[in-house]
């Protein structure tokens, strides 16, 4: 309940013109956002219903695809208990959060530092951790492979937990530095004259204030870690090793042959934990990715 | 027992200003020390690294030996790589633009009153936040060559006979790579320009509207200034991420028809990993890196320059 306390402004306000008549709201906001909803959701539809068809439902060219006769469970039992995605669902846990936790610390403590504290090169510093955004895993996954090897990592779970944060600390830490700006400095100098150390007033008065920005910029990595794919690709090639995304993509499509129920049953399940993050939380996030853009 | 550490410290409030930023500077360092530990390296090494393998003759399994620029030689003449890299550059022009518009549409709407709207506004993020490779393998099945659920609504509703082939020519599957790009990357430009209209004043448009502003006029004069440092923003972001797309074209298409419709991502992924010429990879991966560049220079220029 504490968390009510900080909980930013529930956003969409009523901002509804004077003389407005229904036919022109009808035609200028609810067929549109009505629209934007149908196609926004219809793959995920389409995820579930493929997933609750049998495979003679699924491949019968007379029916309408679009219901479910015969809906029945058997994907998921299949997925469950032929495939090793329990497996995979906790490996992506485990790596999510792992790698979630480092950037989080690594961001709070930088961004602090860079947002705080005056010194010496703080600014390049700062322009030097945003300029590694120019180098994604894209560019970097070849020689990273070669890294990998060299610390004998390959199909060990640290591979991911250390590369991960490569890719989330500069936005993390952008953010949060967006955020600790906003803080008022006088707070923080308060609690120094009232005796508390420097790490004292960072970790009581600034980190607490910056709930919000922390917890959003803790969604984004996670949700960014949950769904990598390049590197758990090329790093992790045991079967109960993968993450959900590569186990899904390897093990569920073989050749040519796409194993379509399943496959969707899997997209479905493993859409479900972000999901659940963001219809919690989608107005920390808003709020917190606001606070970072406009100011950092 | 924070008041009796305060009570001690009252006694010492001669100097607080020194004691203040006396270890600042040390306390500044220290705090940086995990992230660029880090950042150096799993980010400075490999990308050192890259380079070094771009001009080698490595391979999968030999360190290989310095061979100067024979690998980007290779790229001017292969055709696979000329096409991905206009395959790349296409493909980030034409969905950044439609997420652009489409994303202020959906960032106008949103923020309207109307019915269910906070289930509206979770649902709208969805693509964004779910797994990239999840949500592509969807679209792949509705893009199915024989079970397209598309096609099936086209073809019943007699659109056209035979559907669309959408994975299977060249300019199709491009088109279709493109669709879910932009079905994918415009709730992130919603969400962002939503919070962007949220923090102009309401005052600013009752104003404009007492003046005899028009709707349109509003937004021209209005809206569209003031969104500007949230529009460069999300534009440089998702310019990074669409330019270094490796998952959803790999799900899609993996190149296919014939390895036409690769990206630089999935061509050096297909020639380092797949082919095992790691340093002919290497190289084409790199090519990416003075495009981001440029990019970024450009809408930094643009960034700081005052209004």
């Amino acid at each position: 309940m504490a968390a009510r306390v900080a909980r930013p402004r529930r956003l969409g306000p009523a901002r509804r013109q004077v003389g407005d008549r229904f036919a022109g709201r009808l035609f200028r906001v609810y067929i549109p956002v009505a629209i934007f909803t149908f196609v926004t959701l219809f793959p995920f539809y389409w995820m579930a219903i493929t997933s609750i068809k049998s495979n003679s439902e699924l491949l019968d060219h007379t029916k309408n695809p679009l219901f479910v006769l015969q809906p029945n469970l058997q994907n998921y039992a299949d997925l469950f208990f032929k495939t090793n995605f329990i497996h995979w669902t906790i490996n992506s846990a485990l790596v999510a959060i792992a790698s979630t936790s480092i950037s989080l610390l690594c961001s709070i403590l930088a961004g602090y530092s860079l947002a705080r504290l005056r010194y010496r090169g703080a600014n390049a510093i700062g322009w030097g951790v945003f300029v590694t955004y120019l180098v994604p895993p894209t560019l970097l996954f070849l020689p990273m492979a070669f890294v990998i090897a060299q610390l004998h990592l390959f199909n060990n779970y640290l591979s991911l937990i250390l590369t991960y944060p490569t890719f989330l600390i500069p936005f993390c830490t952008w953010l949060l530095m967006g955020y600790f700006r906003g803080i008022p400095r006088e707070l923080e100098e308060a609690a120094l004259v009232d005796g508390a150390s420097r790490v004292q007033a960072m970790v009581r008065v600034v980190i607490p204030l910056a709930l919000p920005g922390i917890l959003s910029a803790g969604m984004f990595a996670f949700t960014l870690s949950w769904g990598e794919f390049l590197y758990a690709l090329v790093f992790m090639n045991d079967t109960v090793v993968k993450t959900v995304p590569v186990g899904v993509v390897n093990e569920l499509i073989k050749g040519d042959e796409f194993f379509w129920g399943e496959l969707m049953a899997a997209a479905l399940l493993g859409s479900i934990p972000v999901a659940l993050l963001y219809s919690f939380f989608v107005d920390y996030f808003v709020a917190g990715m606001t606070a970072g853009a406009v100011k950092g | 027992m924070a008041t009796s550490t305060r009570r001690v410290v009252i006694g010492r409030l001669a100097g607080p200003r020194v004691r203040l930023f006396a270890h600042e500077a040390r306390l500044g360092y220290l705090l940086l020390i995990p992230a660029l530990l880090l950042l150096l390296v799993f980010v400075a090494y490999p990308f050192l690294f890259g380079i070094w393998l771009s001009v080698s003759s490595a391979q999968i399994g030999e360190n290989g030996h310095f061979i100067g620029l024979g690998n980007f030689q290779f790229e001017r003449t292969d055709s696979v790589f000329i096409e991905s890299f206009l395959n790349t550059l296409s493909y980030t022009a034409v969905t950044t633009v439609f997420k652009l518009v489409l994303g202020l549409v959906m960032a106008l709407l949103l923020n309207q009153v109307f019915p269910a709207q906070r289930f509206v506004r979770a649902a709208l993020l969805l693509p964004w936040i779910i797994p990239s490779v999840l949500s592509t393998l969807a679209w792949r099945w509705m893009f199915d060559p024989t079970f397209s659920v598309v096609n099936w609504v086209i073809i019943h509703s007699h659109l056209s006979a035979n559907g669309v082939d959408w994975l299977g020519k060249t300019a199709t599957a491009l088109t279709s790579l493109m669709i879910v790009n932009v079905w994918r990357g415009t709730p992130f430009y919603g969400i962002a320009f939503l919070a962007g209209l949220q923090t102009i004043p309401v005052d600013l448009y009752e104003a404009a509207r007492v003046d005899g502003a028009s709707r349109w006029q509003q937004f021209r004069r209005i809206t569209v200034p003031l969104l500007r440092p949230v529009l460069l923003v999300v534009l440089l972001l998702s310019t990074i991420l669409t330019f270094g797309d490796f998952t959803l074209p790999y799900v899609l298409t993996n190149g296919a028809p014939y390895n036409s419709t690769h990206v630089l991502s999935t061509w050096a992924f297909a020639i380092g990993v797949g082919g095992g010429y790691i340093g002919v990879g290497a190289a084409i991966s790199l090519v990416l890196f003075p495009l981001l560049s440029a990019i970024v220079a450009g809408v930094m220029v643009i960034l700081r320059r005052p209004e």
